[in-house]
């Protein structure tokens, strides 16, 4: 560490104002920043002081994303030997996963950090440090077989015009990472709109490749399609354990809720991430499935157990990753329970009434991001409102 | 005679990206390229002719009725642009649809009218309303350019993006489905107004 630190401080007049690569100075203060805590301090007004700036902040949330990656690398080779018949070691399975994930992770940071490094140079600001966290969950969020190509657009697309137009990080209304998928839903929708399931090599695959009795039909869809039982990708019954621990196919991060679980811990225990906005997305998908279920037609897609809904698709990973997102959650604490049971509740009811998209959780996402600063406002106005009355009286 | 009234609407003052008029047109029409062209042509007629049959009269408008005379005006036009359109290529009349007929609650043409047609000579008042018309047609037919391309890989129906770079027929290749719809229209005005702010100082808000 000492060394580093001495490396750095060595090369930190050349990148300073009027030193050989003075222009670059943006791009170094990052580099530098995110290796030690800078130690500039906030000279005017009354200020949080704490260790933990917003680059520390960023590493515990790529530190929570690891289960979910793990376990994605390792379902990638699983179910990529399941579709195609082939018997693979556990550690054959693991390295299958990682040569697949690994380009897209490169891809995703290349493409995103150029961007935000570039403008940062031309508007000589510091270099935003939110892509950290984008950049780790926009793969973890693709269908593993997504050509490099449009993952490289998509991330574009949300870093400029979901984040750079409005200022940069903090200033986004929308979550980049939903946006790059989003992106990709209605740009390329026979690539990830959720009808069929995504398995490295599936789409150049012809039939006879595949194992016996292979369907390709997710979970999700097969409900939508009136689906009395679940079934796997081979035929056999799909069991909610299943759906929990995640060995099924599905976006390479989101598939397994345990793993999920394990880094909700994590932001929850270091208090990165609301757990208000978490529980609250939970109860607004039971209360609404609950009613659901109520008034359904036994057999029908409406009538599914609701329990099981929070381990299908991507509700976990929606409810732990993206709708917590500071930047672009509600912000007042009564605010949180509302935005978060309103995710819940919409996700339940895009899956279920809307036939175009199986899956609802990164739409609801979506709109309550977009509806998050009125949400505040509302409660911020009432609060206005409850204080007044208190004078008055 | 002035030559900024001509220049100053295709650029400086252009009606879509400056003053945000006839938003709405522009995102319905311009997922190809020859029925945005047609439509540019069709206001860039009907602007033209419009303000300069109000400019000669509108020394007899009474001023509390004047609205109502623009309207009838701009309709007149408008009815025979659509009859024209009709008659001569009818497939992409059924392609513009309403859009034909809504040219008359176009905002240029109301507020070109009001803010120039009234106050001026007729010929100026012709030149503006050709001025104005053009200046929406531009951005008209660049988004359309940049969506038909990409959005199907074509231009005024003719296959640009080779075939055999499609995804179905072995290549790489996939036309972006965003293109072909309203939302990434929106998108595109939005970046044609970043790039003409940043090159144009003086659009820049304090």
């Amino acid at each position: 560490m000492k060394g580093l630190l001495n490396i750095v401080n060595k090369l930190k007049p050349t990148f300073s104002k009027g030193g050989k690569f003075g222009w670059l100075h943006s791009t170094f203060d990052a580099f530098e920043t995110f290796l030690f805590v800078p130690s500039t301090v906030t000279t005017k007004g009354a200020h949080v002081r704490d260790c933990v700036d917003l680059k520390r902040v960023m590493s515990v949330v790529v530190l929570a994303l690891m289960p979910a990656l793990a376990f994605g690398i390792w379902n990638v080779g699983e179910q990529h030997s399941i579709a195609f018949g082939l018997d693979m070691t556990f550690w054959q399975k693991v390295w299958f996963g990682f040569l697949k994930v690994l380009p897209l992770i490169i891809v995703s940071y290349v493409v995103g950090l150029g961007i935000e490094f570039a403008s940062a140079q031309i508007r000589g600001h510091e270099v935003n440090e939110g892509f950290l966290v984008s950049g780790m969950i926009i793969p973890l969020i693709m269908p593993v077989d997504v050509p490099l190509w449009i993952l490289a657009l998509a991330v574009a697309f949300a870093v400029i015009i979901g984040k750079e137009i409005f200022g940069g990080t903090g200033m986004n209304i929308w979550n980049p990472a939903l946006l790059a998928r989003a992106f990709v839903f209605f740009a390329y929708p026979s690539k990830i709109s959720g009808d069929t399931i995504w398995i490295e090599g599936l789409s150049a695959a012809n039939q006879s490749q595949l194992a016996d009795g292979f369907s390709g039909a997710t979970p999700l869809a097969q409900l939508a399609n009136g689906a009395q039982e679940l079934v796997t990708t081979t035929g056999d019954h799909l069991s909610f354990m299943q759906m929990f621990i995640g060995n099924i196919p599905g976006a390479i991060g989101e598939t397994s809720t345990i793993a999920i679980l394990i880094g909700a811990v994590i932001l929850i225990w270091t208090g990165v991430a609301s757990w208000k906005i978490m529980i609250s997305c939970v109860a607004g998908a039971v209360a609404v499935g609950l009613l659901i279920n109520g008034i359904a037609a036994p057999g029908t897609y409406a009538d599914y157990p609701v329990w099981q809904h929070l381990v299908m698709g991507g509700f976990a990973f929606g409810a732990v990753f993206m709708a917590t997102d500071p930047v672009t959650s509600a912000q007042t604490e009564r605010g949180k329970w509302i935005y978060g049971f309103l995710i819940g509740a919409m996700t339940i009811v895009i899956r279920v009434f809307n036939p175009g998209y199986p899956e609802g959780m990164m739409l609801a996402i979506l709109l309550m991001n977009t509806f998050a600063p009125l949400i505040d406002y509302f409660v911020i106005n009432s609060n206005i409102k409850k204080r007044a009355k208190r004078i008055a009286a | 005679m002035d030559k900024n009234i001509f220049i100053k609407p295709l650029f400086t003052a252009n009606p879509i990206t400056v003053l945000v008029l006839g938003i709405c047109s522009a995102l319905a029409v311009t997922a190809k390229l020859q029925p945005a062209c047609i439509m540019a042509l069709s206001v860039t007629i009907v602007t033209g002719c419009s303000s300069f049959l109000v400019s000669l009269i509108r020394n007899t408008i009474p001023n509390r009725i004047r609205i109502i005379i623009q309207l009838v005006v701009v309709a007149l036009f408008v009815i025979l642009v659509d009859q024209i359109l009709k008659a001569y290529v009818y497939e992409i009349s059924k392609q513009l649809s309403v859009y034909v007929g809504l040219i008359i609650t176009n905002c240029i043409l109301m507020g070109r009218i009001e803010a120039f047609a009234l106050g001026n000579k007729p010929i100026p008042s012709f030149i503006d309303g050709i001025a104005n018309g053009m200046g929406y047609g531009i951005i008209l037919i660049a988004i359309a350019f940049v969506r038909e391309l990409l959005g199907f890989g074509t231009l005024f129906g003719h296959q640009i993006i080779p075939l055999s770079w499609y995804a179905s027929n072995g290549g790489f290749y996939e036309n972006n489905g965003l293109f072909s719809m309203a939302p990434m229209a929106l998108i595109l005005v939005g970046i044609v107004v970043w790039i003409q702010r940043s090159i144009q100082k003086d659009l820049q808000e304090k």
